[in-house]
């Protein structure tokens, strides 16, 4: 029993539905184990892994040189920038706000850098639900492309604070 | 040994100790005690999410999850664990506590910290959830109060070494360890592992917060405190699989049927689990794609393994002991013969389906990288470990008290049919809460979030409706949970205090 010590000898073998479970188990394991990895190199939505070392300002910077570059309009007190595709998208993350506004074309591949500014941060976009960490002083380089157009949210799933709740931001896919 | 101080339990036979007897008795005491705290603000936190009643002030929300977290994650868990370390170290083995002065110090020392951290919470100084991210900062008072903590959960883990080693000299055992007090072997190692992460992280926090050091690296800390965080689940994991081997053998005369098979499936336990703590840190930046995927699969995998052993041990075990009681007819006469009623054998059964179907299956589906992307801090999460370290640990542990209580207090259980009821209705409120908060999340809701809703934000987004359905879900199994958790509650502490003295 498992509050008495067992008997002398207890390294026996597994008797037949023993071998049967754990040799089903095992083989489900396996299978499960070899397809995350398959599916990295067959799928087309993996989490990347870019990252770079950036400071608070040294990311400020090339997010203000992107505005500055490819401001289209404003809303709400954001700039809305329209990047060319293929240069860098940048998304500043702060107490308690995403910033800028940003408007990607529909099939075009960006590269949108994550920083945060002084704490951490969760790029949540919905509705459809892909969810990154931002953290400071890390720049996360994601590799997307926008395969539906339309309006997108981002909402901060990260405690980051009192205005954790109000740190929404905007995205558009035309 | 004559002049120590033992006696013989008449239900179930142990001999035990004095000085085991109240270091048990007082470490299940605390842990009824922050439970009981801990599902307090757990009922405030889940009303306030709650859409329709969202009760408490945005600061008060935040201010007691992370008491929430702290005291039912940290200070319930450790405590009862503890005391299964006492439980299982001395007592199973009929010798004594070799240094009932270590365990004093280690129990002042977890129930100060535990305080400590309490307070400072309340005042408002340390609005940082239990994870406690850099550079978010706390006073460093809360830090110290952690330490506190995780040096007495320390020092308590380590008297279980020296219980065991010192046990043999007088007889308590001659080659091999009874697996309740293996697999608590188990759960020690990984403590003891998982803890020296812990004091790695919250040492330089500290003296970051005292302005001592610079910085403390914000990736760094978050890959050193997942290995303090996920790995401690693991030891809930062991703790709990001992509680269920245990509870078969106390309650039907289960007989694990192959002692090979289960050690084993400890030992992958104390092998894999550390290392596949990464998936918490899936959609991070700074780890390479194939660290991530060694870790989260790989390793994952062989400690699922080690769980899918025990889960086909355990209920073999119950149906070997039931068909020698003559329960024969059919595949499923066992079944329907179990005792049901004896809310200790109840309480492991739905702690062992719930583990299983709700904790289980979601954690190994949401540990795979492609589903982290789509469900990383929703409220999904939460679900999932409510349904491991709630459904499954907590009811296990519940479930247990019912035999301690009788065992270690020497009371007889008050309110008998309430105490019968007292697990279904936990599991069923647990179950319906976690499979609500999967399935809000499901749709986005994100975890640690005030109001989704998201008013005086500066753009303005409504999930779909389906949400408000499933957050009300939410609400309904947390009111039935709590109904479960006072009656716990209730029964234990009024055990205690009131219960019949068994001679
Ligand atoms: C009556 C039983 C319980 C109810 C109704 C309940 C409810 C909740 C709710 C509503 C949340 C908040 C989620 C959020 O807003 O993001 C939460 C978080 C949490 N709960 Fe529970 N819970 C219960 C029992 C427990 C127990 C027994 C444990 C530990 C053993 C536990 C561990 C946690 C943890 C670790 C969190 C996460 C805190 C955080 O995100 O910082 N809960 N629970
Ligand atoms: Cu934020
Ligand atoms: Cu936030």
């Amino acid at each position: 029993m498992a509050i008495h010590e067992p008997e002398r000898i207890w390294w026996n073998p597994l008797s037949k539905d023993e071998r049967l479970w754990v040799a089903v188990a095992l083989i489900w394991m396996l299978v499960s184990f070899i397809f995350m990895p398959i599916y990295h190199i067959v799928g087309s939505q993996n989490p990347p892994s870019e990252t770079y070392a950036v400071s608070a300002e040294q990311f400020d910077k090339l997010v203000k040189g992107m505005v500055e570059k490819y401001k289209v309009g404003e809303e709400n007190g954001f700039p809305v920038v329209h990047p060319k595709p293929g240069e860098p998208v940048y998304l500043k993350a702060s107490m308690w706000q995403w910033y800028p506004v940003v408007e990607l074309e529909k099939g075009k591949e960006y590269k949108l850098h994550l920083s945060s500014m002084d704490i951490n941060h969760g790029f949540s976009l919905q509705p459809i639900n892909l969810n990154f960490q931002a953290l400071p002083g890390y720049d996360y380089v994601l590799t997307i492309t926008p395969t539906t157009s339309g309006v997108f949210h981002i909402v901060c799933n990260e405690y980051c604070g009192v205005g954790h709740h109000m740190m929404v931001g905007k995205m558009y896919v035309k | 040994m004559a002049n120590f101080d033992f006696r013989t339990c008449s239900i179930s036979g142990l001999k035990i100790d004095k000085a085991s007897e109240n270091l048990v008795r007082w470490n299940l005491i605390a842990a009824f005690a922050t439970l009981a705290v801990g599902g307090l603000f757990a009922l405030l936190v889940a009303l306030t999410r709650w859409p329709s009643v969202h009760l408490l002030p945005l600061e008060f929300y935040y201010r007691f999850l992370t008491l929430h977290g702290i005291d039912a994650l940290l200070a319930w868990i450790i405590f009862f664990e503890i005391a299964l370390v006492h439980f299982t170290s001395a007592v199973l083995l009929g010798t004594r506590s070799y240094v009932p002065w270590l365990g004093w110090l280690a129990f002042a020392l977890m129930l100060i910290g535990g305080g400590v951290i309490n307070v400072i919470v309340l005042l408002g100084k340390a609005d940082v959830m239990f994870t406690s991210y850099v550079p978010l900062k706390a006073d460093p008072i809360y830090y110290l109060g952690v330490i506190l903590f995780a040096v007495g959960a320390l020092l308590g883990f380590i008297i279980f070494f020296i219980n065991v080693i010192l046990s043999k000299r007088d007889g308590g055992y001659k080659r091999s360890l009874p697996l309740g007090v293996f697999g608590l072997g188990a759960a020690s190692i990984i403590a003891v592992l998982t803890l020296l992460h812990g004091a790695g992280i919250f040492v330089p926090t500290l003296l970051w917060s005292m302005n001592l050091i610079p910085n403390v690296d914000p990736s760094a800390y978050r890959l050193v405190f997942w290995g303090l965080g996920h790995s401690s689940q693991q030891i809930n994991v062991c703790a709990m699989v001992s509680v269920w081997y245990m509870t078969s053998a106390f309650v039907v005369g289960g007989k694990p049927v192959n002692e090979k098979l289960s050690r084993t499936a400890f030992v992958l336990y104390i092998l894999f689990i550390n290392i596949a703590s990464e998936h918490h840190l899936l959609v991070d930046p700074v780890l390479s794609t194939w660290h991530k995927i060694v870790n989260t699969s790989y390793m994952m995998h062989l400690a699922v393994l080690a769980s899918m052993i025990h889960a086909f041990a355990i209920p073999a075990s119950m149906e070997v002991a039931l068909r020698e009681q003559g329960y024969t007819r059919g595949l499923f006469e066992w079944v329907k013969k179990a005792p049901w009623s004896n809310p200790a054998f109840s309480g492991i059964a739905i702690s062992i389906l719930l583990f299983g179907f709700l904790g289980g299956i979601t954690g190994v589906i949401f540990g795979t990288e492609q589903f982290n992307i789509i469900r990383h801090n929703t409220w999904a999460i939460t679900g999932h470990f409510h349904g491991t370290v709630v459904a499954g640990t907590t009811i296990a542990f519940m479930g247990f008290t019912y035999l301690l209580i009788p065992y270690i207090f020497k009371r007889e259980l008050i309110w008998k049919g309430f105490a019968t009821i007292q697990p279904y209705l936990y599991g069923v409120g647990v179950a319906i809460l976690s499979i609500g908060m999967m399935s809000a999340g499901a749709f986005g809701i994100p975890r640690r979030h005030y109001d989704v809703t998201f008013s005086g934000a500066p753009f303005s987004f409504t999930f779909d409706p389906a949400v408000d359905m499933f957050m009300s879900m939410m609400g309904v199994g947390a009111v039935l949970a709590v109904l479960g958790g006072v009656l716990y509650i209730l029964i234990a502490f009024g055990s205690v205090i009131f219960g019949k003295e068994v001679q």
